[in-house]
């Protein structure tokens, strides 16, 4: 579903979080309330960028029962495309923006006895409104947050409150780290686990719960590819009859987009399959980015996820 | 939508026992027919939600109608009977408070005249002046409330209604209110997930229809619901033919004859909606279902031919799982009077 | 009410075959004939797989110590219990979930009933199905919950079948509820009650 029905904010308040994230809240701008949302849910945020329009997703970290404002943290990433720098450089109070309703591909499975999280940096955002769900809702749930410092540990404090024995944070410069066979090894059975971070992390987690024989339907985890830069290229769109150049800090996606020409998408990021697109004719290389794709499907070269991944070579044709 | 709409004057028929249940004329042009050409195969005909065409079911995006209370009536009385027919897992609670807020902001915009909500923080008051009912509640709290929230709002509300709560890229029917269904059980598929309650559907697993409806409706998101329709005949007005209780309104199967067909046998419509749920992720997924007789679908020239031709046709597998073998037959011949065999036009609506 | 059934039938749950799986513990609940499907585990399995392992094994009725449960005991698992039936293995069952930890594989065999019976305990301590290891070894008769009257009647073998509660002549359907751990019975003959099909025995 592509005609997503963007809502009218103002940017309320941006508060330095610390010297990498900001913190933006934004509010309805006709003064409504915000539609609620599940804890794990992203927003789409629109940014023009001058000639250039970007969507990135972002998780709301907000309190899932507080519709007044929506609340995102945002960590500067110097080598992206981009959008987070647009949001720390450009985004005051008082600016009119375009968001996406919330959708969730990181939700909580609400049958769980016990839900255990673990967060890496950035990776907290999602757990902050999980844990203001289930402290309104009740359920058992414990938090491992690993952070490079007690400086850099954004919401340590909010979280340390409202958790208290249940949060367990690590310290890098103190060369603190979680133990996942240990944890993974001991949780009672029908606990749920949830996952956010840096690739790295989510990999030995994944790998060492697999390993540990937790079941796949008990394992969840946010493993939003953020869009790289990458070399211009040009794609050829069979159903309209156009032909995209993609700009070296372009999404293939936002260059179809930037034609005039609806693709269905949701998460942006390479995970939630709806933006899937038949590749027609490729003499080149797809440069798949996307966690979506099986690895038959990507030796197959039929298919490419345009909203992270990329091409190298002479022709694409799509079936868009 | 976004247009507001007063309700009719309300009917007072009966679905069961002496059957007095009767559509206006208006009621029989309202209707969603669900045929948009002469034959039928199932598709995934699903489209967005909105968009109300005026004058139709489709107008306001919950459609209250002149049967609202008869129809009230009859699921008091089929959950007096069976209480089993709602239920919700224990991870449902917030989906149930979800669909409470979406039927009652729904009803209250479309008809403000009969449905009227207050809020005020979690302090709520709502207003169902057709059913004099005036409740004023904590949101989120079912003590406050005489039933639990799903079963609060849907028995003030036409149609059944499913609960799909999703995970693992599925949908699982977790909780529900059905009263008004073709022949499944509540009670028993309640728990299962989106491929395992349609196992008895015939033909479509092979085509391939449920793996792509479910992409589909994965992708329903918020201020974004969908919908399709679907069918299957009845023979009396009864709404409530369950499984749980076939053995009595089965024998009816046999009733229909040349005499009775155009008055005693039913196109049983299915309106399906997909509505994103906020505070639970969960899909609500009401199925109201709208009745014409034989002799209802005679009014409207274009329907009595198409019905004649689609029936006709239909796939024997088809016609042997909606369970129309014992009575196609006389309904084919009884409509054959309205088909001279000129071309119909296209879409479902009236000419 | 169709009564035409397919191969693969998407409610009807289907078995593997078990596996030993990379995993902290094991625990196996087996029934009956189930017994071979352990012995078979245990043979494609590394050599401390049973020390890590616990088995509740339901030897079938009246049957006090069987060659099966002797045969099984040698295999030297951490813990070993045996029961009656897989219904009064059931209550152990759920004392062994109660302390069990995420990580520890479950396998269960035997036959069509037990395989009901225990997958729907594991359910019920909040493991996901999908995380299962099933085989079934045995008879395919029937758990059948009555649509009419809800009552179960165990070891259905025929089609049709009688309710045990209500006495309808009943369609046992290949459509299965996980939650309840059953078939669907509805009745054959509602539209004519005269017309009383033979039952054949089929679920065996």
């Amino acid at each position: 579903m592509s005609n997503h029905a963007a809502i009218d904010v103002i940017v309320s308040e941006v508060v330095e979080v610390n010297s990498l994230i900001k913190r933006f809240h934004f509010k309805r701008r006709d003064g409504g309330h915000l539609p609620a949302f599940s804890g794990g849910a992203h927003i789409v945020i629109e940014m023009q960028d001058g000639e250039q329009l970007r969507r990135t997703p972002y998780s709301l970290m907000s309190s899932p029962l507080d519709t007044s404002d929506y609340q995102c943290s945002i960590r500067r990433d110097d080598e992206g495309r981009g959008g987070s720098l647009y949001m720390h450089r450009e985004v005051k109070p008082g600016m009119a923006m375009k968001i996406s309703p919330p959708a969730n591909l990181f939700a909580l499975d609400l049958r769980a006895r016990k839900h255990l999280m673990i967060a890496g940096g950035i990776g907290i955002t999602p757990f902050l409104a999980q844990s203001s769900q289930l402290e309104r809702t009740g359920g058992e749930y414990e938090l491992h947050y690993g952070v490079r410092s007690a400086q850099l540990g954004a919401y340590l404090d909010v979280l340390q409150e409202r958790l208290q024995h249940r949060l367990h944070t690590y310290y890098d410069d103190q060369q603190q780290s979680i133990d996942f066979d240990e944890l993974l090894s001991t949780q009672p059975a029908g606990t749920h686990l949830y996952v956010c971070g840096p690739t790295p992390m989510i990999d030995k987690v994944l790998n060492t719960a697999r390993g540990a024989g937790w079941p796949e339907s008990h394992i969840h985890f946010e493993h939003f590819a953020k869009a790289s830069p990458g070399e211009p290229f040009t794609a050829e769109l069979s159903a309209s009859g156009v032909t995209v150049e993609v700009g070296r800090e372009q999404s293939l996606l936002e260059a179809i987009e930037a034609a005039g020409i609806e693709a269905p998408y949701l998460c942006r990021g390479g995970a939630c399959g709806q933006c899937e697109t038949r590749v027609l004719d490729c003499d080149g290389e797809l440069l798949h980015e996307d966690h979506w794709l099986e690895d038959d499907e990507r030796s197959a070269g039929e298919k490419i996820m345009p909203c992270v991944s990329r091409f190298k070579g002479k022709r694409l044709v799509l079936e868009r | 939508m976004g247009s507001t709409a007063s309700l009719p004057t309300f009917k007072d028929g009966t679905y069961r026992d002496d059957f007095s249940f009767r559509n206006s004329p208006e009621s029989v042009l309202r209707a969603p027919f669900p045929f948009d050409k002469d034959e039928y195969m199932y598709a995934v005909n699903m489209e967005l939600h909105k968009d109300g065409r005026p004058g139709t079911a489709y107008e306001q995006p919950i459609d209250v109608d002149e049967h609202y209370l008869a129809e009230m009536r009859d699921r008091a009385l089929v959950l007096d009977e069976d209480p089993l027919r709602c239920q919700s897992l224990p991870h449902m609670e917030m989906a149930g408070w979800d669909t409470l807020e979406l039927l009652m902001e729904c009803k209250a915009n479309s008809y403000p005249d009969s449905f009227s909500l207050e809020r005020d923080g979690d302090q709520w008051h709502w207003i169902n002046r057709p059913m004099g009912i005036d409740q004023r509640f904590t949101f989120g709290d079912a003590t406050t409330l005489p039933y639990g929230p799903l079963e609060y709002i849907t028995r003030q509300a036409q149609g059944d209604f499913v609960v799909l709560d999703e995970r693992a890229n599925n949908l699982w029917m977790d909780a529900g209110m059905v009263t008004t269904q073709a022949d499944w059980s509540l009670d028993f598929d309640i728990g299962m997930n989106f491929f395992e309650w349609h196992a008895p559907v015939p033909l479509a697993h092979e085509k391939g229809i449920f793996e792509r409806a479910i992409k589909y409706l994965l992708a329903v998101q918020q201020s974004n619901p969908a919908r399709r329709l679907n069918w299957t005949m009845t023979v009396n007005p009864r709404l409530d033919t369950s499984p749980e209780n076939y053995h009595q309104w089965g024998p009816e199967n046999t009733h229909i004859t040349p005499e009775n067909v155009a008055d005693k046998l039913f196109l049983r419509i299915e309106l399906q909606s997909f509505w994103r749920l906020p505070r639970s992720n969960a899909i609500l997924f009401p199925i109201r279902c709208y009745f014409l007789s034989m002799r209802d679908l005679s009014t409207v020239p274009k329907w009595a031919k198409r019905m004649h031709r689609v029936l006709n046709t239909l796939p024997p597998e088809l016609s042997s799982y909606k369970g129309l073998d014992n009575f196609r037959g006389t309904a084919v011949d009884w409509l054959a009077q309205f088909d001279d065999g000129s071309p119909t036009t296209p879409g479902p609506f009236p000419d | 009410m169709s009564t035409v059934q397919y191969a693969d039938f998407k409610s009807r749950p289907f078995y593997g075959v078990l596996k030993p799986a990379s995993a902290v513990a094991h625990l196996i609940v087996a029934e009956g004939e189930g017994a071979q499907a352990v012995m078979d585990l245990i043979a494609k399995a590394p050599a401390d797989f049973a020390s890590k392992a616990t088995l509740l094994y339901a030897e079938g009725p009246y049957v006090s110590e069987n060659s099966r449960s002797q045969a099984l005991r040698e295999l030297g698992f951490a813990r070993f219990h045996t029961s009656a039936t897989a219904a009064a293995a059931v209550p152990r069952l759920h004392g062994a979930l109660d302390r069990l930890r995420m990580g520890t594989e479950v396998y269960l065999t035997g036959n069509e009933s037990a395989l009901s019976l225990f997958v729907k305990a594991c359910t019920e301590a909040g493991l996901d199905y999908q995380g299962l290891q099933t085989e079934h070894r045995g008879s395919l008769a029937r758990r059948m919950q009555c649509v009419h009257c809800k009552g179960i009647t165990e070891d259905v073998t025929t089609q049709p079948a009688e309710c045990a509660h209500c006495g309808l002549l009943l369609l046992v359907r290949d459509h299965y509820s996980r939650r309840i751990g059953a078939f669907q019975g509805v009745n054959i003959n509602a539209e004519d009650p005269s017309d009383v099909p033979p039952k054949e025995e089929i679920f065996r």
